[in-house]
């Protein structure tokens, strides 16, 4: 069975997902930051696959993604580390080469692990409102499916 | 090489939806719109704010496109509209299943790391 994603605005600049994993979060820690694991999940839309992935994992090191589309088209962001707690927590800057996201963002990697499980949660924090909101409109993935279920849970989680 | 990003198709109408989510306030009216449709004075109650300051954040949700008030000229009751929430569900709800595909995987690989 595939564990719940919760989606939520916090304040007017951030957004957080928090979603469990049935693993140690040594493990999980793992799967952010070592290359060859990284490139295996962190491909966002269907069709899509990695074309650089490097880390350079210590504070002030710095990373750098690129993809590829199904089209051939590229897309790269680089990140530079701030802060490194393994196996608990990762404070890096980011910046997407084309920068659709309105400027840096700062993400905050959080891993609590309980009873052998891992809860991790991802805090972004964008430049501004206007930023945050282009980037939850996203067209990064496909398909529609506008549900009021989830638009009450939404909603409610904004309240 | 080409260069892609995932381009936020423009839209006026969800820029003013998501602008108008953005404040605390105009959430909890429109938390409150979603049990059922009220009159300005009623929303006004439970906040410490001023009809008019009530006043304000209604005509914002309104040119959101995110509540139509009724015709009835004492009462003048507000309701959600569905058109321009389900847009903006539909936005987030893609950012959603962008992360539950990555996540789905991560999941695949762990399973797969902790039987090697």
């Amino acid at each position: 069975m595939t564990n719940a994603l919760t989606i939520t605005t916090p304040t007017d600049r951030t957004v957080t997902l928090t979603r469990v994993f049935d693993a140690p979060r040594s493990r999980v820690f793992d799967c952010y930051t070592k290359p060859e694991l990284v490139r295996r999940w962190l491909l966002g839309p269907p069709g899509w696959s990695f074309l650089v992935c490097e880390i350079d994992l210590r504070v002030g090191g710095s990373y750098r993604y690129v993809w590829q589309d199904p089209g051939g088209a590229s897309m790269g962001m680089r990140g530079v580390y701030r802060e490194i707690v393994p196996p608990e927590r990762i404070v890096d800057a980011q910046l997407f080469d084309e920068d659709w996201t309105g400027g840096e963002t700062v993400g905050t990697l959080v891993l609590v692990e309980q009873g052998g499980k891992t809860t991790v949660t991802t805090t972004i924090a964008y430049a501004s409102t206007q930023a945050r909101d282009a980037a939850l409109r996203t067209g990064m993935a496909e398909g529609m499916g506008a549900s009021f279920d989830q638009l009450a849970e939404y909603l409610a989680s904004l309240a | 090489m080409k260069s892609s990003s995932p381009v936020p198709i423009e839209s006026a109408q969800l820029d003013a939806t998501f602008a108008a989510l953005a404040d605390p306030t105009r959430r909890a009216i429109l938390s409150r719109l979603a049990l059922g449709e009220a009159s300005v004075m009623e929303l006004a109650e439970p906040f410490a704010i001023s009809q008019p300051a009530i006043s304000k954040h209604i005509k914002v949700l309104e040119r959101a496109g995110l509540i139509s008030r009724g015709r009835d000229a004492q009462r003048r009751p507000c309701r959600i509209d569905a058109r321009a929430l389900a847009e903006a569900d539909t936005w987030l709800e893609r950012y959603r299943r962008l992360w539950e595909g990555n996540y789905r995987r991560l999941d695949a690989l762990l399973d797969e790391l902790k039987s090697s």
